[in-house]
């Protein structure tokens, strides 16, 4: 009961925090709102009885990459967001198809039947250690993806350098 | 702990195309003409194509598959980043643009293409989609002093994010479903369990082929292609128009013909309403169309529900004359924006339809390869574009979805309009004004092998329709 209302806290916390963070006027708060995010996500993988993880996303999310958001909103010195006209008129329509999707994901989630858990119980981690699991099996069996994940943070650095080195004007 | 390296031969291909990308962003430090590194990417694309001979199996415990299947697409995405890279080498110098990472972004979009038609598992399909995407998101906004790149590129972004939020909430649903993401062990943990009434599962299906309705730009999911196509560079959108699309196709068949082939009937049933909304779509909003790179946006749109039709057929036969239309789409469409992209001089755009008024009494070879494309693009005999239709609608009849055919055929008729009308522009009207054609080497070459592969296929069609029956039926 008691994991219950924990994991309902820290689930209706996290949608309001992503609220939060679309909808500030100033770029620093969304940013501090985020970092509020990232500790209840981090939690949720204590939840999960992995330690290691919610350490990597404390140290990985909330430790550089939302540093280097702070660097970024305090370079361009950016108080409020600039404001453009609304393009976009139809939001009730918007709203409608919203609904509509919760009401037919809670409908199918009803019937949803967990597969049978596989073979890295909780016990079988607490022998081998969590970064000992997780290393052997990015290593072994998650190999190929793992690598392909590298091309892809390449060429988000590629893409990165050429949108933002290169000259405006032709 | 013993550490085994898997079998590499199958996956060569992607191997050398990723030492390919690698070296070309390298030799961009060192290399000055930038001509020569597009050279050198296509002979590379080449090496690695001859390099799929003989590269067929199964590596990395069922991630990695390599069959006929995937072999087929991944010549159609080393036709497409060939005739791209021959149809920029000037463009990208009028634009002034001309940079090396160009090619090399190319090159790691296509490697993402690869991985996506050989994925055997839903995570490396995930991660090969997003590989082609990121690439593909930089490349529209490529030109950076253009205000619409921008906004091409930041739609696509916003738009590709989103979709991949539905792809990953449906793999989820279904990895909580069967305890796994391995498309065979799916399909046999469905049937064990009966899993196929379940609504859980109807919903990550219906999240999946909403997620590969964007890439493929099958309506309702189409919003973003026309602003896309508009804003990229002519090139970007020749090559996003073929490759992520063709992507597109590959894993839907893959991933509905392999891990959800229990409950066809379910995602049939919902394919089929999609793909009369796209031909519709994508056929009368084009007729609207003043701007002709949005119009082939919607051409293009309407052109995913033709294919759309050989997944629905859910055979052999359908499959193979999707993966056929899709090849020779792939040589009609770059070749009509190839003249498009002629068209574009400094100082000039090119781009509206008006600006073709009169294009055969000034420029007449020009008009006379648009009209070649453009009866392509309507499916006019002799052309390759009837072929492919003629054997996607033969394989829809055969499955008993006669009706269908009818409509597609109804929409078909209708896009003459606006595919003809650029013909009577051409040839009926008085050249307004002079318009200058930026004519390079490698736009002539890439102009003569999409001439000749659209009318060599519409006349001796059956090499590759029986390479694309001989690829499909290993599956």
């Amino acid at each position: 009961m008691i994991q219950q209302l924990f994991f309902a806290y820290f689930a209706f916390a996290i949608v309001i925090f992503s609220l939060l963070v679309v909808t500030r006027k100033n770029p620093v708060h969304s940013v501090l709102w985020m970092l509020l995010l990232f500790f209840h996500i981090a939690s949720l993988y204590l939840f999960l009885n992995a330690e290691f993880m919610a350490a990597i996303q404390v140290i990985v999310y909330a430790g550089g990459i939302l540093v280097l958001f702070l660097f970024v909103v305090m370079l361009m010195n950016i108080r409020e967001e600039l404001l453009v006209n609304k393009f976009i008129g139809a939001w009730p329509t918007g709203l409608t198809f919203a609904v509509g999707l919760l009401v037919v994901i809670i409908m199918s989630i009803k019937s949803f039947i967990a597969a049978p858990p596989g073979i890295y119980s909780i016990e079988l981690i607490k022998q081998e250690t969590h970064t000992k699991a997780l290393g052997k099996l990015l290593y072994t069996e998650f190999l190929y993806p793992f690598e392909v994940t590298s091309l892809i943070l390449l060429v988000a650095i590629i893409g990165a350098i050429v949108l933002a080195k290169r000259r405006l004007k032709p | 702990m013993n550490f085994q390296l898997p079998d590499l031969t199958p996956m060569i291909p992607e191997l050398l195309m990723t030492a390919l990308a690698l070296i070309v962003i390298l030799i961009d430090l060192l290399i000055k003409k930038k001509e020569v590194i597009a050279l050198i990417s296509i002979a590379g694309v080449a090496v690695v194509a001859l390099s799929l001979v003989g590269s067929s199996g199964i590596t990395f415990g069922g991630m990695y598959i390599s069959d006929g299947y995937s072999t087929f697409f991944k010549l159609i995405f080393f036709i497409n980043v060939i005739l791209t890279i021959l149809i920029s080498i000037k463009y990208i110098a009028v634009e002034k643009v001309n940079y090396g990472e160009y090619y090399s972004l190319i090159l790691f979009s296509t490697i993402g293409m690869m991985i996506m038609a050989s994925a055997g598992d839903l995570i490396v399909l995930y991660l090969g989609l997003e590989l082609m995407a990121l690439s593909t998101y930089v490349l529209a906004g490529f030109i950076r002093h253009d205000i619409k790149s921008n906004e091409a590129a930041l739609k696509y972004f916003l738009l590709g994010a989103f979709s991949s939020a539905f792809l990953l909430y449906g793999i989820s649903i279904v990895y909580g479903l069967t305890g796994t993401t391995d498309l065979k062990a799916i399909a046999s943990f469905i049937n064990e369990r009966g899993l196929t009434d379940n609504f859980s599962l109807l919903l990550s299906v219906i999240f999946l082929i909403v997620a590969f309705g964007f890439k493929i730009a099958a309506a309702p999911f189409h919003m973003w292609a026309p602003d896309v196509y508009e804003g990229a560079p002519t090139s970007i959108t020749a090559f996003m128009s073929v490759g992520p699309k063709a992507a597109g196709f590959a894993v839907l068949g893959r991933v509905f013909m392999v891990a959800f082939v229990s409950v066809k009937v379910d995602w049939v049933a919902i394919l089929i309403p999609i793909s009369i909304l796209t031909m519709a779509v994508g056929n009368i909003v084009a007729l609207s169309q003043t701007n002709i790179k949005r119009m082939l946006a919607y051409s293009s749109i309407a052109h995913a529900g033709y294919a759309l039709l050989g997944i629905i057929t859910a055979n052999n036969e359908g499959l193979a004359s999707m993966m056929n239309y899709l090849m020779i789409y792939a040589f009609m469409n770059i070749g009509a924006f190839a003249v498009i992209i002629m068209l574009r001089s400094e100082g000039f755009k090119g781009d509206s339809i008006y600006d073709y008024e009169g294009l055969a009494k000034t420029h007449p070879l020009a008009a006379v390869l648009m009209l070649i494309f453009m009866f392509s693009l309507t499916g006019i005999p002799p052309t390759a574009g009837f072929i492919g239709k003629l054997y996607i609608f033969m394989a829809a009849i055969n499955a008993g979805y006669t009706w269908l055919v009818v409509i597609a055929v109804i929409f078909s008729a209708i896009s003459a309009y606006f595919y003809l009308r650029i013909i009577m522009y051409m040839y009926m009207k008085e050249p307004k004004t002079s318009v200058q054609l930026s004519v390079s080497p490698g736009i002539a070459l890439a102009l003569a092998i999409t001439v000749i592969a659209v009318l060599v296929i519409g006349v001796l069609p059956s090499a590759v329709i029986n390479f694309a029956r001989i690829a499909a039926s290993g599956f």
